[in-house]
């Protein structure tokens, strides 16, 4: 442990409007933290510069998986062992339970929360691009009110985004819209359980009569945001899965993600192994 | 032979204490009064200490801060030579080098204070590859950078290449390789005028950080006591570092007459300690037509970082097993070890084997394709057989016969089925899924190499208590393979008596003779044939002493050694290894009996490769090997399991990313090693053949499986895809450029 | 000197009794089962979640306990390696490990059998996948993990034969 621990605080607001009075009244001094799967990491390191917590893990109002006609709401602090075991998730948005299975290890799935994912921001996270292609929404809610806004826009630059001093985000909401899709998730990672991504790539297409009618593809570890990756579905709607499409779609996306060379890979590999994901992707939907 | 114990898979010893969380390992233990201790390193890889600045807004005086000039005996960390200090003084030659320590209660506030350390440094160039080293862009070591080097020659090699129907070249590299025990290094030292220094670690070798210990504090034998706690796994990792860690607790708590306890977070573990020699490899192979092979010229080169450390060693280790388990008659071995501004790399289970073997395997497969014939055909047409003489010049006594663990190893995978149904699916070009089979054979000497156990002249010794219970002494430590175990059945079976009679005394220098490191799978073979003759030795004095019958129980044992200890105080045999008159070795020409006995051995491993992310998959691996008798079934397999579980790391996963000398992927997140589902069933089976000189048959075991698992990973990935590897690991993005190449 | 602030008092039920400490409020809980509470049996391998050497059972699941602070023990029922035991009598999958090789170094042992029970508290008759799975959070560099398998498996069969 190299952090100064008798540094930090941390303190459990009765409820949510406890939680969101707390944040308003001091503005900037306390910051979520929810399962601590990342926070504690970088405690251990000594390589977190924020001292004051409010601890939310115990806010009954963020918890919980709603089911709706028109919608299926997850609370923030829905953990990724809760999306898998959710039968409507597993039947209407399958890729959002492969991504939590591919996430951590057990014990990770277990205290590793949707909204702390979002929060996070990190941009090799599992769960972000299949919220992208699900076009999932959050809301947004502070003492002075909620708000809700679209996943795909809500982070601006790395580790950058549209949350303000005093917010909180409260639950995802999934428009029920994806029965009959064809859907493909691949995480590439460094090995085969709890591994970070190298390359993660999240994508569903409605196939009319053989054609691309809607398609959503988004894509981790290749922009310093998750990449929705807007001109790739631009080429391919209305189009029949086949070579030329891919060619076209492949270069679409070269052009679209910026990877880098990091320490788990390089952007050649990354680069590369994308447009061959996105070639297996079009494999699913011609088959 | 009738066995009572050997050759049964009795239950771990320590087994109990390790299931319920009582077993006490060294981050467990807790004295009154103490201290913590941390170190702080050096930022840069080589330069001058200008200053030390200590900043921030830190009580100081409640601190107990070493430098170098605390340091009561000799600057340096004893090993063969005294080349690495113990903290360095004027010059760092690493990162992460070891300058300041500090100690106190507080944790945290430890932490705090190690921040605000500020070592300033005058840069100086540094090494930080094999080839600037050889190229001498600095001089960082001696005259030449070069640690040591050998020469090994038998036949006159440059007399093949005008017969030679092919001559074959080739350059092989391997990468470090991290230990990665779970629990991390860790020391607590005391220190007092009354006793000397004492210090309980996490350790393999307790007699090394003995011997280190006395010349850091200039004392004599009896002031240095060194303890072996519980260790959590070493493979390599904590032969030598433990001694730099003791020094640094030792120092701290003679300074502040507090116990003073350091133990390595994972981040601190993996950038400051040892990890396997990275090396190079190159081959020139003369093969007639029809396959035999003419001459073997070897060039041999690890990077052996920044101090000497047990360089030479690991160096003399790869080059006797660079030509491996073939019958050639001319054969050259060049090899060296040159210094860079890394850490000091070290021992790690295999020892330099695995990389000279990974070399030898890849290129022989690349031999056979030149010459046209299966790659097994190749070592059928070259397998060494009893009589004949291996590249250092030792005729092989024991029996060995390669091609029946080959046909073992080839009828448990269905190597040669596989190998036709894969060839004929991955010419599917479109086939997203390339799938290959690929084998490797190799030996491996068991015990210190030529003279070496003759010069360490292990000693055990063994005692029977007035109960009837049997202490074993031995300096030979068990962190998980299984020595408490072996030891209590090699043991039981001479003694005639069940295992929890047998009782093994912690490893302690006050107390148990130095039986040798537990390293170079020494310890069943060389020590077990000590407690083996220790307890005959016992046996003998009780029986000649008339107190125990023919045909005794268990209780007559006990009854008798009552009778005996009341009759002569005590019950004790001693014993001192004494090297075989037939074993020669000449250390000048570097050739002879290299070692007493080999383990022999034939891997297969079947892979699948994704084409489109160039994912290496093992689906399938067997391990046939001969390792003499097997004492323990259950341990044996784990043994090997273990091993191979590692070599699949080395082959595939595991890449220690290094900038200017330091790791920067310095934490389990980034350097991954493969966890339950990566691993294929690794199916392991052994051919008896009991060796006459080890106890009840046993020969050497432990490294063994990191010789040729990366070897048949990697020509069973050649094999699915046609890429010629010539380094490990084969991360993805590696095998996906080759593949590029390939297909281009 | 750096500021201090204030630490807490924590009440939870540890293996099975009521117990209580006084901590920092994100000090690790693995820190205070192992030096405030002297439950050395759970380790720490790498104090980052990514080992598993530290594996507690908490509120009925599984976490690393290098990544629960304190605080979010308060009111927790909590199972460490310590609470498997009952008295001297092993429990089935312990004995399981020493039989069948499921300890070697014996440092992951404790948060593999903790992942164990959990894995078993969920699929009372787990496939070679199912264990592969359950497990793949809890590193060992011993044993290349077949041993551990074999080791789950036996304890299975034990129970099922009530052997």
């Amino acid at each position: 442990m190299r952090a100064y621990l008798p540094a930090y605080e941390m303190e459990t607001p009765q409820d949510l409007a406890a939680a969101l009075e707390r944040l308003a009244a001091e503005s900037g001094v306390w910051k979520p933290f929810a399962g601590g799967t990342d926070l504690m990491v970088l405690l251990e390191a000594g390589k977190l510069p924020h001292k004051k917590f409010l601890n939310i893990w115990n806010l009954e109002e963020l918890r919980g998986i709603e089911v709706r006609t028109e919608h299926v709401t997850l609370g923030a602090l829905t953990t990724y062992a809760e999306v898998q075991r959710n039968e409507t998730l597993a039947r209407e948005f399958p890729l959002l339970c492969r991504a939590a299975a591919a996430t951590g290890s057990v014990a990770t799935q277990n205290r590793g929360t949707l909204g702390g994912n979002i929060a996070n921001a990190s941009p090799a996270a599992d769960s972000p691009p299949v919220l992208v292609v699900y076009d999932a929404e959050i809301e947004i809610v502070s003492a002075g009110g909620a708000r809700w806004v679209h996943y795909a826009s809500f982070h601006t630059e790395y580790k950058k985004m549209n949350l303000h001093a005093g917010e909180l985000i409260r639950r995802i909401r999934l428009t029920r819209k994806h029965a009959g899709w064809k859907q493909y998730f691949r995480k590439v990672g460094t090995r085969r359980a709890q591994a970070i991504s190298k390359i993660c790539f999240a994508a569903a297409a409605r196939m009319e009569a053989g054609r691309i009618a809607d398609v959503r593809i988004a894509v981790g570890s290749v922009a310093p945001i998750v990449l929705h990756a807007v001109r790739v579905e631009e080429s391919l709607r209305g189009q029949r899965p086949g070579d030329a499409v891919l060619q076209a779609a492949q270069d679409a996306l070269s052009a679209e993600i910026t990877p880098v060379d990091d320490m788990r890979s390089t952007a050649r590999y990354r680069r590369q192994v994308a447009r061959n994901l996105l070639g297996e992707f079009l494999e699913v939907l011609a088959g | 032979m009738e066995t009572r114990v050997i050759g049964k898979s009795v239950p771990r010893k320590e087994g109990r204490e390790k299931v319920t969380g009582r077993a006490r390992y060294v981050d467990d233990l807790s004295f009154p009064g103490m201290l913590h201790g941390v170190t702080v390193r050096s930022p840069a890889a080589r330069g001058r200490i200008r200053a030390v600045h200590f900043e921030g807004d830190i009580p100081w005086h409640e601190f107990t801060v070493v430098t170098a000039k605390d340091i009561p005996g000799k600057n340096c960390i004893a090993l063969l030579i005294e080349d690495q200090p113990c903290l360095a003084a004027e010059f760092v030659s690493h990162p992460e080098e070891a300058v300041v320590l500090l100690a106190h209660h507080d944790k945290y506030l430890l932490e705090e204070a190690r921040r605000s350390v500020r070592i300033e440094i005058e840069p100086l160039p540094g090494l930080f590859s094999i080839e600037d080293s050889l190229a001498q862009k600095e001089i960082i070591w001696g005259q030449d950078n070069i640690f040591k080097s050998f020469y090994v020659e038998k036949g006159d090699v440059d007399s093949a290449w005008a017969r030679a129907e092919f001559v074959v070249e080739g350059t092989y590299e391997t990468g470090a390789q991290e230990q990665l025990y779970i629990e991390p290094q860790g020391m607590i030292a005391q220190v007092n005028g009354a006793e000397g220094v004492t210090v309980w670690g996490s350790l393999q070798c307790p007699h090394y950080v003995h011997k280190a210990l006395m010349i850091l504090f200039g004392l004599p034998r009896e002031r240095i006591r060194v303890v072996q706690a519980e260790t959590g796994g070493g493979f390599g990792g904590k032969e030598e570092y433990p001694s730099m860690i003791a020094a640094h607790a030792a120092l701290l708590a003679r300074k502040s007459g507090r116990p003073v306890k350091i133990i390595y977070d994972r981040a601190e573990d993996m950038v400051a300690t040892t990890k396997r020699h990275p090396s190079r490899t190159r081959h020139v192979t003369a093969v007639s037509r029809d396959g035999k092979l003419l001459a073997m010229d070897i060039d041999f080169t690890v990077d052996g970082g920044a101090y000497e450390t047990l360089s030479p060693v690991v160096l003399s280790r790869g080059t006797i097993h660079a030509a491996g388990p073939y019958a050639c008659a001319n054969v050259r071995i060049r090899s060296r070890a040159v210094a860079t501004n890394a850490p000091p790399h070290g021992a790690f289970r295999g020892f330099g084997a695995p990389q000279s073997v990974f070399a030898l395997e890849r290129h022989l497969d690349r031999v056979a394709e030149a010459v046209g014939i299966a790659p097994e055909e190749l070592r059928r047409r070259n397998f060494i057989r009893e009589g004949q003489t291996l590249a250092v010049g030792q005729v092989v006594k024991e029996k060995v016969d390669m091609n029946a663990l080959l046909g073992r190893a080839f009828e448990l995978s269905g190597y040669h089925a596989k190998r036709k149904q894969f060839a004929a699916e991955n010419s599917d070009a479109r086939g997203a899924i390339k799938k290959g089979i690929g084998f490797a054979s190799f030996l491996h000497g068991a015990g210190f190499t030529g003279s070496g156990e003759e010069y360490l002249a292990s000693e055990v010794a063994m005692e029977a208590m007035a109960d009837g219970s049997v202490h074993i002494l031995a300096g030979s430590t068990e962190m998980g393979q299984g020595t408490n175990t072996i030891f209590a059945q090699i043991a039981a079976e001479a003694l005639r008596l069940d295992c929890e009679q047998i009782r093994i005394v912690q490893p302690d220098t006050a107390h148990v003779p130095n039986s040798g490191p537990t390293v170079a799978s020494r310890t069943a073979m060389i020590v077990g044939k000590l407690v083996e003759t220790a307890a005959t030795k016992l046996l003998k004095t009780l029986r000649d002493s008339g107190f125990l019958r023919e045909g005794y129980s268990a209780e007559d044992f006990s009854r008798a050694c009552g009778e005996y200890i009341t009759a002569h105080r005590e019950l004790k045999s001693f014993v001192k290894y004494e090297h075989p008159r037939d074993l020669h070795w000449d250390d000048q020409k570097y050739s002879g009996d290299a070692y007493g006995a080999y383990a022999w051995a034939v891997y297969v491993a079947e892979v699948s490769v994704d084409m489109r992310t160039a994912e290496v998959r093992v689906n399938d691996f067997v391990a046939v090997q001969e390792v003499g008798r097997v004492i323990n079934p259950v341990l044996a397999a784990g043994q090997i399991e273990g091993g191979v579980a590692q070599g699949i790391g080395f082959a595939l996963y595991e890449n220690v990313v290094w900038q200017e000398g330091r790791m920067v992927n310095a934490q389990m997140t980034n350097y991954v090693m493969p966890t339950s589902v990566d691993l294929p069933a690794i199916r392991v089976c052994f051919e008896e053949i009991p060796y006459g000189r080890g106890p009840a048959g046993a020969k050497g075991i432990g490294e063994l499986p990191l010789d040729g698992t990366a070897p048949a990973i990697a020509n069973a990935i050649a094999h699915a895809t046609g890429v010629d590897v010539r380094a490990i690991p084969v991360t993805a993005e590696t095998l996906l450029e080759m593949l590029e190449a390939v297909h281009a | 000197m750096p500021e201090r602030a204030r630490k807490i008092r924590v009440s939870c039920v540890l293996n099975g009794s009521a117990s209580s400490f006084e901590a920092h409020p994100m000090a690790r809980l693995l820190d205070v089962l192992r030096e405030d509470l002297k439950l050395t049996g759970t380790k720490e391998g790498c104090g980052e979640g990514e080992c598993g050497a530290c594996s507690i059972e908490m509120d009925g699941v599984l976490v690393n306990s290098c990544l629960v602070p304190a605080l979010q023990a308060q009111g927790a029922k909590i199972r460490t390696i310590e609470g498997v035991a009952i008295g001297e009598s092993l429990h089935a999958v312990q004995q399981a490990f020493i039989a069948h090789g499921g300890a070697q170094c014996g440092i992951c042992t404790p948060g593999m059998i903790l992942a164990a029970l959990n894995l078993l508290a969920r699929h009372p008759e787990p496939d070679d996948a199912q264990i592969r799975e359950g497990l793949s959070g809890n590193l060992c560099r011993c044993t290349g993990y077949m041993k551990i398998f074999e080791s789950v498996v036996a304890a299975v069969r034990r129970a099922e034969t009530g052997a």
